[in-house]
């Protein structure tokens, strides 16, 4: 058993900056960035959400640029979590 | 007109049969090789049709589970082999949607989607997964984002790949089933057809194709009963269900009741008294009633099946179709290899005429170590005799393995599509080329091999007294010298039905032909598949046909018609029919007759 503590559930909000949108490259640096930490991690956008651990369902939102999406993530490291998707993403994914 | 055997199975059932409510389905579609099949049905590349839904059993749960594991396994070690070799040749940029292929395919939710579905509504793997995906590929309808609008086409390419592995399982198993099933496809190649397990195949129900398609013509030398041209065959056909397939009227039943399995039962067991009751016809001379001897050959496609040609009564091999040896293999056939499989003919046909027909490649028939070039209008490419004048390399290994096994033995060499008399002569020195060759090498081989060629084009056919001359033998390919008069891709279902080889234009040209060989003292046979077609057996006699090469299940029942008829009567046939114009006339007046002999002939 791990996360004997009760999991803290935290959010953020921001908006997909870069041109081509929540594409293939992004979604695989998003994926794999959620996946070095041990907290379950959501993308959420209007009422649709997604496993960061799912590239499918994170291509499913087809969040284009200037959609409005929410990170959340639930366990021990979610704030550190957060800090490095959010500055993931505010950063155009790194693209152009 | 006395019958030594009658035809079992009574005309016209008098109560239809009732549809029972479940999914008994009755499909038409084209008889291509006679006899009935009942048997659970095995679905072979499906992958570019819709996968129907199908329930399973409860206790089929974790096998399909495993299948679908497996074949996300193997399709994402594929993309990742795409991904590396992508990197190599096109750089990052291509690669990255590799990447992100594997990355989908691994993705657990999809999965477990996919397991969800097959738990809960005990889909197949197969449909569950198509289901899913098919659902996400909606969702990017109302995309109006270019870009990501094109992403459909990802997931497209990824779900056939999958599908393809998850359906894969059962194309892999067809070379070693271990209980007889019923082929269900959209079409069979050759070359798959002779990896088929033979002895496990009940019959074959195939999407596309005609009475001289090659899924035919294979089925038909096999006697494995057939049904072609069912158009979708394979969506209506998941796999494992009992599949009924008639391939004598050309008709197919998914999911029989059981009255209907019952009757077709009964109909099997009667064919099998008649094929019974026709083989003791074997050892009876093909003679008719007023002593006119007719030569019945048989028609083969492997050394092997020679042996089954001389005990269904044939007098030799008229036709022995040598590319089987090359489209069965992975590489081209060393000499050696090709010299054993001669052999192995040679031993089988007991010193009877063996007649070996060249190589011929092209068309629809290739193989991938030959390089195919993708010709346009592949029938009337770079095919058969003039694939072999452009790689004389290759030809002449295959004459050399030819002439070195025809020693001490009655084998005959035939070229296959020639068209002029260049070609005839360039095949001629290519030949004795080989012959010099061996000559000077000290190789023993046949010197006074007989040469023909095979009639099988308008043009021979028109200028085959110039040919005769040149030639032993003449020997006419009625179904490819019926696709080249009437412009028919036998093939192609959308134009099949214009295929007939009764047409007075393809007649006209036979009869040709068989002047041709009479004025020249050249022999002149028919080795096509109206050689075994019993409706045109006493007209081609009629014609002046003394020589008929056929698949050798149709041994028997010609034999019966030449000892039941008379050359007188053959040539009144003969006449009448040259008198028709068209098709339809020629057909009726055909069936009249056998009627006369056979009455109950299916024809």
């Amino acid at each position: 058993m791990h996360e004997t503590d009760t999991p803290t559930v935290q959010e953020r909000e921001t908006v997909i900056p870069n041109k081509e949108g929540l594409h293939f490259r992004p979604i695989m640096q998003f994926v794999d960035l959620a996946s070095r930490f041990s907290s379950s991690i959501n993308l959420r956008c209007d009422d649709r959400g997604a496993d960061a651990s799912s590239p499918m369902e994170l291509l499913m939102l087809m969040a284009t640029q200037g959609t409005k999406v929410t990170v959340s993530a639930r366990g021990a490291d979610a704030g550190d979590a957060l800090d490095a998707l959010v500055g993931l993403i505010d950063a155009g994914f790194n693209e152009e | 007109m006395s019958r030594g055997f009658s035809r079992p199975e009574g005309r016209g059932h008098r109560s239809r049969q009732r549809r029972s409510p479940q999914a008994m389905i009755t499909k038409k579609g084209i008889n291509a090789s006679p006899g009935i099949a009942i048997g659970p049905a095995l679905v072979l590349d499906a992958e570019e049709y819709r996968i129907p839904r199908r329930t399973i059993d409860i206790s089929a749960i974790t096998t399909e589970i495993n299948a679908l594991d497996a074949a996300l396994a193997t399709s994402r070690q594929e993309v990742a082999e795409l991904r590396v070799a992508a990197t190599r040749k096109l750089g990052d940029k291509t690669s990255a949607i590799f990447a992100f292929h594997e990355e989908f395919i691994a993705d657990k939710m999809l999965r477990s989607a996919v397991v969800e579905a097959v738990k809960k509504n005990r889909y197949t793997a197969a449909f569950a997964f198509s289901q899913e995906m098919g659902s996400r590929q909606r969702m990017f309808r109302n995309v109006s984002d270019p870009y990501l609008k094109e992403r459909v086409r990802d997931l497209y390419d990824i779900e056939k790949r999958i599908l393809r592995h998850i359906l894969g399982r059962a194309r892999e198993r067809i070379t070693q089933l271990t209980t007889p099933v019923v082929i269900v496809a959209h079409d069979i190649t050759p070359s798959q057809a002779i990896t088929l397990d033979r002895g496990r195949i009940l019959g074959f129900a195939i999407n596309v194709g005609g009475q001289t398609s090659h899924t035919a013509i294979i089925a038909r030398m096999l006697g494995i009963p057939a049904v072609v041209a069912l158009n979708d065959i394979t969506t209506d056909v998941t796999g494992g269900e009992t599949i009924v397939i008639d391939g004598t009227r050309g008709v197919v039943i998914t999911n029989p009741d059981e009255e209907t399995t019952k009757r077709y039962e009964t109909r099997r067991k009667e064919d099998h008294a008649f094929e019974a009751q026709l083989s003791e016809l074997r050892d009876l001379p093909a003679v008719t009633a007023d002593g006119a001897a007719i030569s019945l050959q048989a028609n083969i496609e492997l050394a092997a099946e020679a042996r089954i040609a001389m005990d269904s009564g044939a007098e030799g091999i008229g036709l022995y179709r040598t590319e089987f040896m090359f489209l069965g293999s992975e590489r081209m056939p060393t000499e050696e290899q090709q010299y054993e499989t001669f052999r192995a003919a040679v031993r089988h046909v007991r010193g009877k005429p063996l007649t070996i027909r060249t190589i011929d490649l092209g068309a629809e028939k290739m193989v991938d170590y030959l390089e195919p070039q993708h010709d346009h209008n592949p029938a009337l490419g770079l095919r058969s005799v003039r694939y072999c004048l452009t790689h004389l390399d290759m030809f002449k290994t295959h004459l050399r393995a030819l002439l070195r096994a025809a020693i001490d033995a009655d084998v005959n060499i035939m070229f296959p599509m020639i068209t002029t008399l260049m070609e005839l002569r360039q095949a001629r020195s290519t030949l004795h080329d080989v012959m010099e060759d061996l000559e000077d090498d000290g190789i023993p081989f046949k010197h006074d091999i007989a040469m023909g060629m095979m009639v099988e084009t308008p043009a021979a056919a028109l200028l085959s007294n110039s040919f005769a001359k040149e030639v032993s033998f003449m020997s006419i390919g009625t179904n490819d010298l019926t696709q080249y008069t009437l412009a028919v891709d036998r093939a192609n279902e959308r134009v099949a039905h214009l295929y007939c080889s009764h047409s007075p234009a393809v007649l006209k040209l036979i009869r040709e032909v068989i002047q041709a060989g009479r004025r020249n003292n050249v022999d002149v046979s028919v080795c096509g598949e109206m050689a075994g077609a019993p409706l045109y057996c006493e007209m081609l006699i009629g014609l002046g046909i003394r020589q008929l090469s056929m698949a050798p299940k149709d041994v028997p029942e010609i034999k019966q018609i030449v000892r039941t008829t008379s050359i007188k009567r053959c040539e009144r046939i003969a006449r009448k029919v040259m008198r028709f114009d068209s098709d339809r006339q020629v057909l009726n007046y055909l069936r009249g007759k056998l009627r006369e002999i056979n009455p109950e002939s299916s024809y």
